[in-house]
């Protein structure tokens, strides 16, 4: 009996342990996943807990319950890998492997900033990266009074890129309707060059953000919090002051890289692009936020991910060449506030275009542009999450590579 | 596709002027851009592109947090020689693609 081990029961490491329980043949594996934690956590409605739009309840259910019966499922603390041996040990017991799947995601690392974690963390300062930061979040909102908001990205890569925008949206509209508008002012902080993490987004969407009255400061690379002054500072000392200050931290990979020596500076495992193999040994693969690949950290990028390396963890126990396939797909709802919401669709490569998905003409999404359509997309997708995606079950007429019919390719970045 | 007059050679370069083949890029190409930058190339600057070209032929990524750590330079002496967004700036100097600033 071989052993394949599966680290972190998150989105990917539940997606792959769903499509490896029915692809495995069972008289030669065990397949087992080790998580500490309990809950499994809906991570995109962190986004609509602050604004009292989803409940907490909505937002996590037991892990468990999403784990295939034939999977061996372990809560324990993973404490670190050793790829020369082909063990993973845990607190108190240590695992052997033939094939390790590393899925054990990113984190927000809010020490790494001087003065974000100081006096004023989660009284002025909030994350909503976190489930607990998400609902503090919440609680402060519900009573605010008003004044100036700084909705900020500390670092790049950060897991979901669109969120904080997504975030500066909801909170104009969130104001709007509770008639305060007039009282907070917005301003949307990030270290790129533009508001949208893709140059083509940024020039069709700029006008989002002029019609929201969201102030935009770009490349603004934070070198701390200054709680006296309640101001965040840059390395060219310009001050940015805030009365509420909403920061997406650094993201890192977990300690458990770092400990087995695995990840780079930020505790990301330098990863083929193509096949997910780990760079440095050849019976380790690497899924979704843990890799260090030049694709969005965001679920539906994992969902794309999962079903390469499911093809390609079935090519590697029969000894063939690995597919050179995934191509960095990337699909995601934007909310844009209002009850309305964009579509993004884009790869390694290719940058987000016009047109329409999933079907050429017919659509029934538009991409890149504003529609009801695309939030009530964005709201089904959590029960597509919870009932499709973690098991495994592939979303109809979405394919895993990024598909170039009924696509327009009219939007050309700027020279600059 | 662009072709640029640098340093008196036609250098291939794309829409935001980064060179494309890295083997067109030597000493006094560098010193023609870090011109029109305004910069003019001191032996710290020189260390940090250096730094910059080792990352990249690596295939690690460019980062701020990445220049931290580097032991070359701290982030504001990075600030202060390539000033106005210094990766930008130091890594068109250094014939090395923008970063991504994508993922």
């Amino acid at each position: 009996m071989k052993n394949l081990l599966i680290l972190g029961a998150g989105t990917a490491g539940t997606m792959m342990a769903n499509h490896l329980d029915n692809k495995l043949p069972k008289k030669d594996w065990q397949i087992t996943i080790v998580d500490q934690y309990k809950t499994h956590y809906y991570q995109p409605g962190f986004l609509f807990l602050p604004f009292d739009t989803y409940t907490e309840d909505q937002v996590k259910k037991e892990g468990k319950k999403f784990i295939p019966n034939g999977v061996n499922y372990i809560q324990k603390k993973i404490d670190r890998i050793f790829p020369e041996s082909n063990q993973v040990k845990l607190e108190d017991e240590t695992l052997d492997y033939d094939i390790l799947i590393v899925a054990t995601g990113s984190k927000i690392a809010p020490d790494e900033t001087d003065g974000l974690r100081g006096p004023l963390w989660r009284k002025d300062i909030f994350d909503f990266y976190t489930y607990e930061g998400a609902l503090a979040l919440r609680n402060k909102l519900r009573d605010w009074e008003g004044g100036k908001l700084v909705v900020h990205i500390t670092e790049m890569p950060i897991k979901c890129p669109v969120a904080p925008l997504e975030f500066a949206f909801l909170a104009d509209s969130y104001f709007k309707k509770k008639g305060m508008r007039d009282k907070v002012e917005i301003t949307y902080v990030t270290p790129l060059d533009g508001a949208f993490t893709k140059p083509t987004c940024t020039k069709a969407l700029n006008y989002l953000l002029e019609e929201k009255q969201i102030k935009i400061e770009t490349d603004f690379a934070i070198m701390e919090v200054d709680n006296k002054k309640k101001a965040i500072v840059d390395y060219i000392d310009k001050e940015i002051p805030f009365d509420l200050l909403v920061t997406v931290p650094t993201n890192m990979g977990d300690e458990a890289i770092e400990r087995s020596g695995l990840g780079d500076d930020l505790n990301f495992i330098p990863t083929h692009k193509h096949t997910l193999q780990c760079k440095a040994h050849d019976n380790i693969f690497v899924i979704g936020d843990a890799t260090n690949v030049p694709a969005s950290k965001a679920g539906s990028v994992a969902h794309f991910q999962a079903e390469t390396l499911t093809d390609n963890i079935i090519l590697y126990t029969k000894g063939f060449k690995l597919k050179q396939e995934f191509d960095g797909h990337a699909n995601c709802f934007i909310e844009t506030g209002e009850n309305k919401a964009l579509l993004i669709d884009f790869n390694y490569e290719q940058e987000p275009v016009h047109g329409t998905f999933p079907f050429a003409k017919i659509g029934p999404l538009k991409l890149l542009k504003e529609s009801i359509f695309n939030h009530w997309g964005k709201l089904a997708f959590r029960w597509i999450y919870w009932n499709m995606l973690l098991r495994g079950i592939s979303i109809p007429f979405v394919g895993r590579n990024m598909s170039f019919k009924g696509k327009i390719f009219d939007i050309k970045t700027d020279n600059k | 596709m662009m072709k640029k007059i640098i340093a008196k050679r036609e250098i291939d370069v794309n829409e935001e002027g980064y060179l494309i083949d890295f083997k067109q890029w030597d000493r006094e190409v560098c010193e023609c851009i870090a011109d029109e930058c305004d910069i003019v190339m001191t032996e710290k600057h020189w260390e940090v592109v250096e730094y910059l070209q080792d990352k990249h032929h690596k295939e690690e990524p460019l980062s701020i947090r990445g220049i931290k750590k580097s032991g070359v330079i701290n982030i504001k002496e990075f600030y202060h020689l390539f000033p106005g967004g210094p990766l930008k700036k130091s890594t068109l100097i250094a014939g090395i693609p923008k970063p991504k600033s994508c993922i």
